[in-house]
């Protein structure tokens, strides 16, 4: 098991509601989790108890059997490599020198990086395809180039796990797709993933499993057919939701799509 | 690798720059030494001269506590500058100076004699409680707050600068006169003895700044992601306080206050060779004492025999400077 959840609560010292309210949820090694529900669900507040940046003030947050919060932050670094929100550099970073920083938890105060250190930064840039923009600017990057740049930099820490919080906010199609399936490749490969994402789509096509928030509450979890229902999804986001089996040219999955509510749906003119 | 290549080349020039610094204040001075004379006078085997009791008891120490200084005030401000991410951020901000400069003044105006080892020490004293009481109200539950921090290290700078004020307004003509010079920073009082005190405090805290460069960097994007990166976020931003703090005290309880070299140095460096902080902070530290021990020298002679207050010369050479490379830089690299 790499993280597991039990009746975790946790309220935010300036907040009277609590932000989460006893979740209980083991995230297996060697999956893709996705979390997904609406705006103001929890869904950030529980990767924060999973990587030990807040410790559930009920309940117990774990990583690899041991309290997350009580991890020395260089051994987790080692381990886990997150795709934050925010967090682009203030001042003029290089991306070579903003990947390097994945390697922080490897190199002693003194030294500098060695051929192993480099090598994994070079690898980093490669599979993410970023060679190209290696002296460049981070802040003068694009968004979605931005986010490759983190995600370079989560590989750099050679991690057996990966977080990633709404890596896909503000991206067009094509650069949601190039994340999706960076991460896909990485599970693929022996590590284990969890995303947070608003993509319920590409969650259900990409993630092999789904953790359903709402309200500082575990909704569902399971395989996305099991999470994906058009009853629960609409109660949940308080819209009306269609779930529909997607088979066309070589696409399987689930399609989640929400209704136009002004123009009330009118099924009898629907083709069969 | 051009960049790599590019600040080591700048590594080795700001170290012969302060090694000619040196060099060149060692030639300067009242009485008029020819480079022979000074050759001579510093070869081991020569006996004891008046030129050898010069160079030695005289213009070294004060050198060297213009490079400890000026190297302590650069570092700390690149410390200050990283902990409260703000560009605006020197090693005086959060109370040190007013703090050291109430010591200072303390002893001076009451016309106490203590001498100079004793006027430092009541300086560190000042700087100590300072430094002690922003820490105190910014630090709850493990935590160290930058935002408490900025307000309340501003706050206690202008309690203490009270305090200052109300020692001078009530003090005789003369020793008024003393400490308001103390507070406008000199290295006339600089000792062999003074300067073992200030290697002890500056040396180790620099060196244990320069190895929380790695950690500096990460924290410049956000604490979270420093976090994520392996950094113990808490404890670098106590280390830093602390140690610029420290650096800070050590330079103003030897020299009293002298501006400019904690915000101008730093931002030259990170216009000429970049923001990464391994490189940032041992280049500060060579710059930083390299121009503390200049604008010394040029303070002993421009105006022989007053001599004009170190940070004077440090404000007249430095915002110049500082404001062409301000300009240069962000031309060639548009906001």
């Amino acid at each position: 098991m790499s993280f597991e959840l039990g009746d975790a609560w946790f309220r935010y010292p300036r907040s009277d509601k609590p932000a989460l309210r006893g979740v209980s949820v083991d995230i297996p090694a060697g999956s893709h989790t996705a979390v997904v529900g609406p705006n103001g669900a929890g869904k950030t507040t529980l990767a924060r108890l999973l990587l030990g940046t807040l410790r559930p003030q009920r309940g117990y947050a774990l990583f690899e059997g041991r309290s997350a919060a009580d991890w020395p932050r260089r051994e987790m670094a080692k381990r886990i490599g997150v795709v934050a929100q925010g967090g682009t550099p203030a001042l003029p970073v290089s991306v070579t020198g903003f990947v390097e920083m994945g390697r922080n938890p490897y190199v002693r105060p003194w030294a500098p990086l060695g051929e192993e250190d480099r090598a994994k930064v070079s690898d980093a840039l490669r599979r993410t395809n970023l060679q190209d923009l290696a002296s460049r600017v981070v802040n003068e990057l694009s968004g979605g180039e931005v986010q490759r740049a983190k995600l370079a930099r989560a590989f750099a820490q050679d991690p057996r796990v990966l977080v990633l919080d709404e890596p896909t906010a503000h991206l067009d199609v094509a650069h949601e797709m190039e994340i999706f399936r960076l991460v896909r490749d990485f599970v693929d490969d022996g590590g284990s993933a969890v995303t947070i994402t608003h993509s319920l789509h590409l969650a259900g096509r990409f993630a092999d499993r789904l953790c359903l928030l709402a309200d500082g509450r575990l909704e569902a979890a399971g395989s996305p057919p099991e999470v994906l229902r058009s009853g629960t999804l609409s109660r949940v986001f308080d819209w009306p939701i269609e779930v529909v089996a997607l088979d066309h040219a070589g696409l399987t999955g689930l399609h989640v799509v929400p209704v136009d509510k002004s123009r009330s749906p009118d099924r009898s003119e629907e083709p069969a | 690798m051009r960049g790599a290549r590019r600040r080591d080349i700048g590594l080795l020039g700001l170290a012969l720059l302060l090694v000619a610094a040196m060099s060149t204040a060692l030639a300067v001075g009242p009485a008029h030494l020819s480079l022979s004379e000074i050759w001579m006078a510093l070869q081991p085997a020569a006996g004891d001269s008046p030129a050898r009791a010069i160079l030695i008891s005289v213009r070294l120490p004060r050198i060297v506590a213009a490079a400890l200084s000026g190297a302590g005030l650069a570092v700390s401000g690149v410390l200050f500058q990283a902990l409260l991410r703000n560009p605006l951020a020197e090693p005086y901000l959060l109370g040190v100076s007013s703090g050291a400069a109430l010591g200072a003044v303390a002893v001076l105006s009451l016309g106490l004699t203590v001498g100079p080892v004793g006027l430092a020490a009541a300086a560190l004293a000042g700087a100590l409680i300072a430094i002690a009481t922003v820490f105190r109200v910014a630090y709850a539950a493990g935590q160290l707050d930058t935002r408490v921090l900025i307000l309340a290290g501003v706050v206690v700078a202008s309690f203490f600068g009270a305090g200052v004020m109300l020692l001078l307004t009530l003090a005789e003509g003369r020793s008024a006169r003393s400490a308001l010079l103390w507070t406008m920073g000199s290295f006339g009082q600089a000792s062999w003895q003074m300067n073992v005190a200030l290697a002890a405090y500056s040396v180790p805290a620099a060196l244990g700044a320069f190895g929380l460069s790695r950690h500096l960097n990460a924290l410049a994007l956000d604490e979270e992601s420093a976090a994520h990166l392996g950094t113990d976020v808490e404890r670098v931003k106590k280390t830093s306080y602390l140690l610029a703090s420290l650096l800070a005290a050590a330079a103003v309880s030897v020299a009293g206050v002298i501006g400019f070299v904690g915000l101008v140095v730093p931002h030259a460096i990170r216009l000429l060779w970049g923001v990464d902080h391994r490189y940032l902070i041992p280049m500060s530290f060579l710059a930083g004492g390299s121009l503390l021990v200049l604008a010394d020298a040029a303070a002993r002679t421009v105006a022989q025999p007053l001599e004009v207050p170190v940070g004077v010369v440090t404000a007249l050479i430095g915002v110049p400077l500082f404001l062409v490379l301000l300009r240069r830089g962000y031309a060639r690299q548009p906001l």
